[in-house]
């Protein structure tokens, strides 16, 4: 394998966006982190889909395997699976079809009237880091527009955030507008919040329901 | 030179006393000394105090009994030839501890001699209502202790993260322990599995030697056990009301002639054989320290001593110690000033109390004097692993539980440790976060925990709904005495078997 696709590898599992990241021991800003290292490689002719499934995916498989034997916690997975996303968003526009094996479209949203997000957000990264195409809709996102960016987006994943027992209600009234739509059988919905259970989650005919991010990416994980 | 000595935990010491009230108490412990002075019982003692200038008499015509009134003058000759620094050695140069009467940078050990050492089995309980409903507890078991206990005891605190040095905490009662072969033995078993330095008192003073040149062995000679002196003795020469007990006080003597570090302690119950008010058994317990100090340093100018504070209240009911007790706390922070005030390193005590089973009254009874007494600064705090029912009790299980507790506690005094270009640092990551698309700090967690700067949660911790804290710890226990322990060299023990008489057969120590 090339030196730069080890490099990236390497700076995947440490988690070095960029430069500016000084690493584990504090010793590295000014080294290229994966941002630099993923244009090295495109300039020194290094295929999108090579980088991608010779040095990201690798370098977040390792990651999630120190996270498995406790070696990573929540902060090296983050901060891996940011690096991920980051050289994600530049390799894609250069990715030809089939390149890339991607494990489905994801949209995720806080539901209307919520501004929370944080865990919505972690998710996200997660997902990306893991193979996820994610398309994040914000806060505070009405149930037509989620719907709507379902059928346009043709996704398999629906992931449903809320954190307040006012607003959590509205995951149900998603869910039936995806019924109404004709749309239910062609996504997943993956629901979670601190007032969200398994519970509520069968009530309103969820399919997933995650206690906290890694919950979540655990079972879709399994589900994929 | 050495320059690295074992992690200490250094504190910005909580104060409980002011200046005029520590000024107050040395002018209360100088005025007792005065008057009405030590009764001293041996009369080795009574010639030494009375050469170096202090008015002695005989109390009691045709009996060994001497009032010695010493002198302001001797205490302050005392208090300028004391080492403000002692140096406690250990098997691995690496545990070896630096006592500094000004920098209160504080360690933690164990102690006190138990007679019982609880030991623990995970029994699983059905409940009477529901069979389905089942958990798993301690059931605790007692046995007598014994020369095998306390090798267990050693080898589980060599392993304990937060056990800086090992004072023996199990008394022996095997059979074939006598008062001539007892103190051999108490150090054999000790030093066999503890790489961390060792203390003890000393029952028999012809065994002193034997104990030294134990430590001689191991250091490798002489003047390796001078830089590196592996052991120490604690001595507590005052009976409570400033009684100087004849053998001890002779013992003190005999290790101050050795220039071996020595503890002088004293342990007044506040109520019985001492005022029960801080001010009144603070002066005393003080006093009965000073008294002893000053011993040492007349026998030995410059003899290397602890301050050894052991204050205690008692029970109205029993008259039992009451070491739960808030006031355990005071008496013991008002010494650490006073030690502190002195130029001594101070000797201290927390982590004892009266529950007899780990539990919730054992933690709160152990967290708060530990962490009081360890804000206050003390350099040498014992009494902090596994003890139950006052003194009474060794359990290995609390001793891991202790621990933990130490652990957070230390993690707690842990003093900030930014400065600016710090400050500045975090301004540029609050910058460059918010410019991100999840605005999460959470990638510069890493670097802060890799310097050791975020702290763990509990060890112990349960499932929902659950309490497993007491059989977490207990598998903790299991795997640390299941483990090899560190063992002393084989060549040491010939050694030492060779040279030192009164010791049980080798297989006695096996663990």
């Amino acid at each position: 394998m090339s030196d730069t696709l080890e490099k990236i590898r390497k700076n995947v599992i440490e988690g070095r966006i960029d430069s500016e990241d000084e690493g584990f021991e504090g010793d590295m800003e000014g080294e290229p982190g994966v941002v630099e290292l993923v244009q090295q490689a495109l300039d020194e002719g290094i295929s999108p889909s090579d980088i991608l499934n010779k040095a990201v995916s690798p370098g977040m498989e390792e990651v999630g395997q120190r996270y498995e034997n406790g070696e990573y916690l929540i902060p090296d997975m983050l901060a891996a699976a940011e690096c991920v996303s980051e050289a994600t968003e530049i390799l894609e526009p250069m990715l030809l079809e089939g390149d890339v094996k991607t494990r489905g479209k994801f949209i995720i949203a806080t539901v209307e009237d919520d501004l929370h997000d944080i865990g919505k957000n972690i998710v996200s990264t997660l997902l990306r880091g893991s193979g996820f195409e994610v398309e994040d809709l914000g806060v505070g996102v009405k149930a037509d527009k989620i719907v709507q960016a379902v059928e346009e987006k043709k996704a398999s994943h629906l992931g449903l955030s809320a954190l307040l027992t006012t607003t959590m209600g509205h995951m149900e009234d998603i869910i039936n507008l995806l019924k109404e739509k004709g749309l239910r059988d062609q996504v997943k919905v993956c629901v979670g919040g601190a007032p969200v259970s398994e519970d509520f989650a069968k009530k309103i005919g969820a399919d997933v329901y995650g206690e906290d991010a890694f919950d979540a990416i655990h079972k879709l994980e399994k589900m994929s | 030179m050495q320059t690295n000595y074992r992690r200490a935990t250094l504190v910005k010491p909580k104060k409980r006393m002011s200046d005029e009230q520590i000024r107050a108490i040395h002018e209360g412990s100088l005025q007792i000394l005065n008057d009405p002075g030590v009764t001293c019982f041996n009369e080795h003692a009574a010639d030494l105090y009375d050469k170096a200038g202090c008015k002695v008499t005989r109390a009691d015509e045709g009996k060994n009994v001497w009032n010695v009134k010493i002198t302001p003058q001797v205490i302050q000759e005392t208090l300028t030839n004391i080492p403000e620094q002692v140096i406690l050695g250990a098997r691995n140069p690496d545990n070896k501890l630096l006592l500094d009467a000004e920098v209160p940078n504080v360690y933690f050990g164990t102690g006190s001699e138990t007679n019982v050492f609880l030991k623990t089995e995970i029994k699983e309980y059905v409940s009477q209502d529901d069979s389905s409903k089942t958990m798993l507890y301690p059931e605790f078991i007692e046995e007598r202790g014994s020369l095998k206990n306390l090798c267990t005891s050693a080898k589980l605190c060599n392993n304990l993260e937060n056990v800086d040095f090992f004072i023996r905490n199990v008394n022996i009662q095997d059979e074939d322990i006598t008062l001539e072969n007892k103190d051999v033995n108490v150090f054999m078993a000790a030093l066999m599995y503890m790489t961390k330095h060792v203390q003890a008192g000393v029952v028999d003073l012809s065994q002193l030697d034997q104990i030294i040149k134990m430590g001689e062995i191991i250091a490798g000679g002489k003047k390796e056990f001078k830089d590196n002196p592996l052991l120490s003795f604690i001595t507590c020469v005052i009976k409570s009301p400033l009684q100087m007990v004849e053998d001890t006080t002779e013992k003190l003597i005999t290790i101050a002639q050795k220039g071996v570090p020595v503890v002088i302690s004293s342990s007044p119950q506040g109520g019985s054989t001492a005022p029960i008010q801080e001010e009144g058994i603070v002066s005393l317990i003080n006093a009965e320290i000073l008294a002893g100090i000053a011993l040492a340093q007349i026998v030995n100018p410059g003899t290397p001593v602890l301050y050894g504070a052991v204050p205690v209240r008692a029970r109205l009911d029993t008259l039992h110690d009451l070491y739960g007790a808030p006031e355990f706390i005071h008496y013991n922070a008002d010494c650490i000033q006073m030690a502190r005030h002195y130029g001594v390193p101070c000797y201290s005590s927390a982590g004892v109390g009266d529950a007899k089973v780990p539990g919730m009254q054992a933690t709160i009874e152990k967290v708060f004097a530990q962490l009081e007494v360890a804000a206050a600064g003390a350099q040498y705090i014992h009494y902090a692993f596994g003890l139950l029912d006052k003194t009474n009790v060794f359990c290995p299980l609390q001793a891991v539980l202790d621990d933990a507790h130490v652990g957070k506690i230390r993690d707690m005094l842990r003093q900030p440790v930014f400065n600016e270009k710090d400050v500045a640092d975090t301004a540029g990551q609050i910058k460059h976060t918010l410019t991100s698309s999840t605005k999460l700090f959470a990638r510069y967690i890493r670097k802060a925990r890799r310097k050791g700067l975020v702290t763990e949660p509990y060890p112990f911790e349960s499932e929902e709904g659950k309490d497993e804290v007491l059989v977490k710890a207990h598998n903790r226990l299991e795997e640390i005495l299941g483990s090899d322990g560190e063992k002393l060299d084989p060549a040491s023990v010939d050694e030492i078997y060779k040279n030192i008489p009164g010791l049980l057969p080798r297989e006695r120590f096996e663990l």
